[in-house]
């Protein structure tokens, strides 16, 4: 049983996919601000948002998170012009693996998050948690 | 001395060896940040939960991490230890990535083997109410770092040639300083003003606080030094309209505004030097009487002080016999201006008091103010300004000064004067100066091409306020003078010589290392669809024949790192190195702690 699911998601565990030039920064200034989310929020950096597996995001849910939120690069990336389009499709491709696993589609969110959104994430963050802890936990976790 | 040459890409796909991840030998420190860290987070806890880890050797938790003797420590223990990995969990990577990348190389260790894991900016920080909560996600972040550096790749840079060539955006006096510094160094730099005057703000200016020196004669001979060099070329009405590439070969084009249609330049740069000024806080009408005939900003007021000379103030006309400043105008309110302090705008309002004083010292001077902030040297001119005759008068910013006009047809200003008892005095003066301070220039089409960072305030962000002053997130790109935040012209020319500076380590070798953390494809999975071949918008994914196939081949060069040609593939073929398949589900599995660590709760 993972601790989520035995805390009966008090607190949900999120697991937030930042981009180190754009979103990470941007998560980064909510701690410089001080900020506060909760702190079964993690967060793992990748370049871009747009170079995620959908494998990945349904593999965090399988490991015991109870949501996946991918903070995209959106129209600020500088890598591809057509980021925020190639990020919404691996978002719908994981969605379709979770239907399959019967995960509601709700434990994955993405936003856009630019280097400066500092108050948005940490909203997204709080939001979040509470749209996890009304779905309850994730049972599919292994 | 030879210098070492750059590769050329190879469109073979590179070999990349690794010590079995049974085998590694890791290094972890958990940092305490002073107390930034260890305030919020049990950093022992994390450090007794690390060192029973597989492969973990040594796990320690140094006050700082980033100090020179820690530097050293950590260089020793990995030669003593021989460790082949490196995880320092503490800032931001932002900020200290490179510092040990560094340290690893140092110990000759694979810098690559080296994991940086934030639990300041994104743990201590934002949780420093739950301590146990904050201590198990710290522990869990750790082991997810331990994770990555276990399987990393042994990773060399890539290197590539630069441009011994800088653009200097925006010609006041930092960007003015900043192109002939670089051409002092043997670094050919393009300066573009937008407007069709070089100069800026200081350009425009009489003397000027500390030395009296005149602005415009200051700009004046940077002018002449900078357009008697060849290796200067100065643009004015030009802007920056396009930017590709990347840092030591960025490709720029440069549109000039010239009568009967624009003209289009383009350009190889290796490195950008940011330097577009700021605006002056415009008051909105009413906002302490402006609008109304005698209320004039400070700029206004300068202009009008230095067309002056020697002969007597007048302001439409009129004869000038009283002024009352008003400070802080705009700055330091949290509604209708802006939170924070300009800095300048004190000194410089003292400054233009002393010179009416000298033009004539019977006229009368009241500076009402929050705070005088004319810090260092300059409250030497403060003093002097004092014994010139200003009268000073501090008022509370809850109850403002009014400006109204008098029955008698003059200005009048009420105060209430906060040091001698309270009272209220109205003062009839023949002009008010509102001692406005700096705000951001409004910038959106370079903010986006560039993608320049902003700070809550609207000024452009460094990656560090003290340790990378004038670098940006974005690579070869500097910020220097008011864009970054309100300052003096010294302070500006100081920026706008550290970015020459910065520019110079990155060029002057003649060749950049680049990361070498780009997309590899596995041949041996590698099915040859083709579906990859058109996600790449840098064209750095080709076919090539191998062992009797088409597969797809990366080339390391132009390859950005993003990975967006990775979840295209339908085989599942290719890997970003650093961010391989096995390295991400790794470090997915680990951030899950499965048991508290914590043994009693912390409040």
């Amino acid at each position: 049983m993972t601790p989520a699911a035995a805390a009966g998601v008090t607190n949900p565990r999120i697991l937030v996919f930042s981009t180190i030039n754009i979103s990470d920064p941007g998560i980064d200034l909510a701690g410089s601000r001080h900020l506060e989310y909760p702190a079964s929020v993690q967060t793992m950096a990748v370049p871009c948002s747009s170079g995620l597996k959908p494998a990945w995001l349904v593999y965090a849910l399988d490991k015991g998170f109870d949501g996946v939120f991918v903070a995209s690069d959106g129209e600020e990336c500088s890598y591809l012009p057509d980021c925020a389009e190639r990020t919404a499709k691996i978002i719908s491709q994981a969605q379709e693996m979770m239907a399959a696993r019967n995960i509601s589609p709700s434990r994955l969110k993405m936003a856009a998050v630019c280097s400066v959104c500092a108050e948005p994430f940490a909203n997204y963050m709080r939001e979040f948690a509470e749209t996890l802890k009304a779905l309850g936990a994730n049972t599919s976790a292994a | 001395m030879s210098e070492p040459e750059a590769t050329q890409a190879t469109p073979e796909p590179a070999k990349h060896d690794k010590t079995a991840p049974e085998d590694r030998r890791i290094g972890v420190y958990i940092c305490h940040c002073g107390g930034n860290i260890s305030d919020y987070v049990d950093v022992e806890a994390v450090r007794d939960a690390l060192a029973d880890e597989p492969n973990v050797v040594i796990s320690d938790d140094p006050i700082f991490a980033c100090s020179d003797g820690t530097q050293q420590d950590m260089i020793q223990a990995i030669k003593a230890n021989g460790l082949d990995g490196l995880v320092v969990a503490s800032c931001s990577p932002k900020l200290h990535q490179t510092t040990f990348r560094n340290v690893s190389k140092r110990a000759d260790m694979n810098p690559y083997a080296y994991t940086q894991v934030n639990v300041r900016e994104q743990a201590s920080w934002v949780h420093q109410h739950d301590k146990a909560g904050a201590t198990e996600k710290v522990i869990g972040l750790v082991r997810s770092g331990v994770a990555k550096s276990r399987l990393s790749d042994e990773l060399v840079p890539l290197r590539v040639n630069t441009v011994p060539r800088t653009l200097v955006i925006g010609g006041g006096i930092a960007g003015l300083r900043a192109a002939k510094g670089l051409a002092d160094l043997g670094i050919d730099a393009i300066l573009i003003e937008r407007q069709p005057e070089l100069g800026g703000w200081v350009g425009k200016l009489g003397a000027m606080f500390p030395h009296e020196d005149s602005g415009k004669e200051q700009v004046a001979t940077l002018i002449d030094e900078v357009k008697d060099r060849r290796d200067v070329t100065v643009y004015t009405a030009a802007e920056l309209t396009s930017k590709a590439g990347s840092f030591g070969n960025y490709e720029v084009e440069i549109t000039l505004h010239r009568e009967g249609g624009d003209k289009v330049l383009n350009l190889e740069v290796g490195s950008i030097i940011v330097a577009t000024g700021f605006d002056s806080y415009n008051p909105d009408d009413g906002e302490y009487g402006y609008g109304m005939d005698g209320v004039v900003t400070l700029p206004q007021f300068k202009e009008l002080v230095d067309a002056t000379g020697s002969g007597p103030l007048s302001y439409n006309g009129r004869p000038v016999r009283s002024v009352a400043y008003i400070y802080c105008v705009g700055s330091r309110q949290e509604a209708g201006g802006n939170e924070y302090c300009s800095k300048y705008c004190c000194t410089a309002a003292i400054h233009a008091s002393s010179l009416v004083s000298s033009l004539d010292p019977g006229i009368r001077q009241y500076h009402l103010y929050r705070d005088i902030r004319a810090y260092g040297r300059n409250e030497l001119t403060y003093n002097e300004s004092r014994e010139a005759g200003s009268v000073y008068v501090k008022f509370d910013p809850d109850t403002p000064p009014e400006v109204a006009k008098l029955d008698s047809g003059v200005l009048g200003v009420t105060v209430t004067d906060l040091l001698t008892g309270h009272a209220e005095l109205t003062l009839p003066v023949d002009l008010v100066v509102l001692v406005t301070g700096m705000v951001p220039r409004e910038n959106k089409t370079l903010i986006d091409l560039l993608k320049l960072p902003l700070g809550s305030d609207g000024f452009f962000n460094e990656i560090h306020p003290k340790l990378r002053p004038v670098e940006t997130v974005v690579d070869g790109v500097m910020i220097a003078g008011c864009c970054q935040a309100p300052r003096t012209m010294g302070e500006s020319v100081s920026a706008g010589l550290a970015a020459v500076a910065q520019s110079a380590a990155l060029l002057k070798k003649g060749f950049a290392e680049l990361e070498p953390l780009v997309a590899v494809v596995d041949p041996d999975k590698c099915t040859g669809s083709g579906e990859c071949l058109t996600a790449c918008p840098y064209d750095s994914i080709t076919s090539i024949e191998w062992d009797g196939r088409q597969i797809a081949s990366v080339d390391p060069a132009t390859c950005k790192g993003c990975g967006g040609c990775i979840p295209v593939c339908g085989a599942d073929a290719i890997d970003l190195l650093g961010y391989t398949d096995e390295q991400m589900k790794a470090a997915i599995e680990e951030l899950v702690v499965t048991e508290m660590p914590v043994k009693e709760p912390v409040a």
